[in-house]
């Protein structure tokens, strides 16, 4: 009984991770890459080690294209990032606050007018919206790539009224009587409790605005602004004959924020994921 | 004096002052960043209008237009194809290595993790540029084939399978589906199994007759989520076959695109959205109006 226990756990585990290798195959392939020239990574078929490994890639990937390097392209990405993530934070509990802690009139029809937001794909208004930033004068700065999130995300704000339910009301009456008004209960007792549901918070934000593609692609027309996912595409496209390998290279390292909160953050992204949908 | 301060803090801390400060950067931001611009784009959508110009009132010309106007057909076709191939795919898919990742085993935590992977960032476009590569005419997928003798394709040349590495590609980010299915599995009561074992039932009698049936509250969540998705693809499309061969993957945000960023025309654009919210809500409904022959809820139970 125990030998055919082993022998079934053996024969899952090697399906298991046979399957895992393939799905992580072409990232690995694209890792490995930025340590080859276009010869090697063209014609080397699945071969994962590089025959010999050309970390000039990264140096001369790490030049950019027009004078610019990749230092200006990756510090962008971290300045649009950061900020927006700090300020989705800061807008969207202030806002989870006032859905799920106090009854004020009108709570319900905006609390449904935020499902509704979240329901509302986001690509339906991005040609009003560009034409309204187009007629302030915003197209070509960082504003609209930030501003909206000092207004709270809806996702978010659904997210941390769903961890809030956890954060006993009882909390709230006893520091009534205590004498804390409704502003300091925010800042006392709803704000650090709900601190789990801020890490969240802050590393899909991040993460996803430091993946984003198409709202950088449309609203940002100096190179020098260009965010580090714009800048790739436009280094693959520069020149006629793409350096592959620098290319990979300037991939890769725009992945590695991303890798390093996934290494550090996972419990925290995966409670993000499975917590959207369902409680629990 | 005093009694001014009295009113003045009874009013401040009053509910409905501590709601609206609180929630002020939401209404703010859902007029200025939602209704505003919903209801801009009707009276958009009924001009011609291009940027720098002043734009001129057509009434419902340009949604005449769309109905004569193959290139955006055809547009509807290939996406609705997309969506209706990649989203079963990648939900089966997803389900199965739920499954497979549920099960007791050492280790399940680290494989789910090794199979988000993908998802994680697979949006982005340094992935898209690696896709764009692996299946070049002289990539590895070519070269693959060359290896088992097999002739070169030309993949991002041929409509079929420019298609197919799309919805493949769609299918590879099964991730976020896999851990919400992987959520729910572990919430189904052991007891259900059990009783079921001791009837004498098999795995296969025991995953139709219990893991689907708990787990298709999660399965509609997971199909709305993954279809809305699906309708906007956009950045692979957009990097890896620029909607050809012969716009067999111009998808539907990507003609949009096209025509509001490149083309200027912001009218057309503005209705193509409007369609396009249209299309996404019925289908949505219809969604919901199937669940209630294939959905359980505890009360069925």
């Amino acid at each position: 009984m125990t030998n055919k226990h082993k022998i079934q756990a053996s024969v899952y585990h090697l399906f298991v991770c046979v399957l895992g290798l393939m799905m992580i195959y072409p990232v690995l392939w694209m890792v490995s890459g930025s340590l080859k020239n276009n010869a090697e990574i063209l014609n080397g078929g699945m071969n994962l080690i590089p025959p010999q490994w050309r970390f000039s890639n990264f140096f001369t990937g790490y030049q950019g294209f027009g004078g610019i390097t990749f230092q200006t392209f990756f510090s962008n990405s971290f300045f649009v990032a950061s900020v927006s993530t700090l300020a989705t934070v800061l807008s969207s509990s202030c806002v989870a606050y006032a859905f799920s802690r106090v009854s004020f009139k009108g709570r319900n029809i905006w609390f449904m007018s935020m499902i509704c937001t979240m329901m509302l794909p986001s690509q339906i208004i991005l040609v009003p919206q560009y034409i309204i930033y187009n007629k302030l004068g915003l197209v070509g700065t960082y504003l609209p790539l930030i501003l909206p999130h000092f207004f709270g995300q809806a996702f978010f704000i659904y997210q941390m009224m769903q961890f809030g339910s956890g954060i006993p009301k009882d909390l709230d009456e006893a520091a009534i009587i205590d004498g804390c008004s409704k502003y300091s209960i925010f800042t006392r007792i709803f704000l650090p409790l709900l601190k789990p549901s801020i890490v969240t918070t802050i590393i899909i934000q991040f993460y996803w605005k430091w993946d984003d593609f198409m709202s950088p692609m449309i609203y940002l027309s100096k190179p020098r602004m260009y965010t580090a996912s714009v800048a790739i595409k436009n280094f693959a496209d520069s020149t006629s004959t793409t350096d592959y390998g620098a290319m990979f290279a300037m991939s890769t390292l725009s992945l590695i924020p991303v890798f390093l909160i996934f290494l550090f953050f996972n419990r925290y992204l995966v409670e993000g994921i499975s917590g959207s949908g369902i409680k629990g | 004096m005093n009694e001014l301060k009295t009113n003045w803090k009874k009013i401040l801390y009053h509910n409905n002052t501590v709601g609206y400060i609180f929630s002020f950067p939401f209404l703010f931001g859902f007029f200025a960043f939602t209704l505003i611009p919903v209801l801009v784009s009707v009276y958009y959508s009924m001009t011609n209008y291009k940027l720098g110009q002043s734009p001129v009132f057509i009434g419902l010309e340009n949604y005449r237009n769309l109905f004569s106007d193959d290139r955006f057909l055809n547009s509807v076709k290939v996406t609705l194809i997309y969506v209706i191939t990649s989203v079963p795919s990648k939900l089966i898919f997803a389900l199965f290595i739920a499954y497979l990742l549920t099960q007791k085993h050492s280790g399940v935590t680290f494989y789910r993790s090794l199979y988000y992977v993908p998802s994680l960032i697979g949006g982005s476009i340094a992935v898209a540029l690696v896709w764009k590569t692996i299946f070049s005419r002289k990539g590895l997928a070519n070269t693959i084939l060359a290896s088992f003798g097999v002739p070169k394709l030309s993949w991002l040349g041929e409509p079929h399978l420019a298609m197919g590495i799309l919805v493949l590609m769609s299918v590879w980010q099964f991730g976020s589906s896999m851990i919400i299915f992987a959520a729910g599995l572990k919430e189904i009561s052991p007891t259900y199994y059990e009783a079921a074992e001791i009837d004498g039932a098999n795995k296969w009698q025991r995953f139709t007759a219990i893991t689907l049936p708990c787990l298709s509250p999660i399965i509609l969540y997971n199909l709305i989520m993954q279809t809305i998705t699906a309708f906007m693809a956009f950045t692979q499309a957009f990097v890896i076959t620029q909607g050809g061969p012969n716009d067999s993957t111009n998808f539907y945000a990507l003609y949009v695109y096209n025509h509001a960023f490149k083309w200027s025309n912001m009218g057309y654009a503005s209705a193509m959205s409007w369609v396009m919210l249209a299309l996404i809500s019925i289908i949505t409904f219809l969604l919901f109006k199937t669940s209630k022959f294939w959905v359980f809820t505890e009360a069925d139970q």
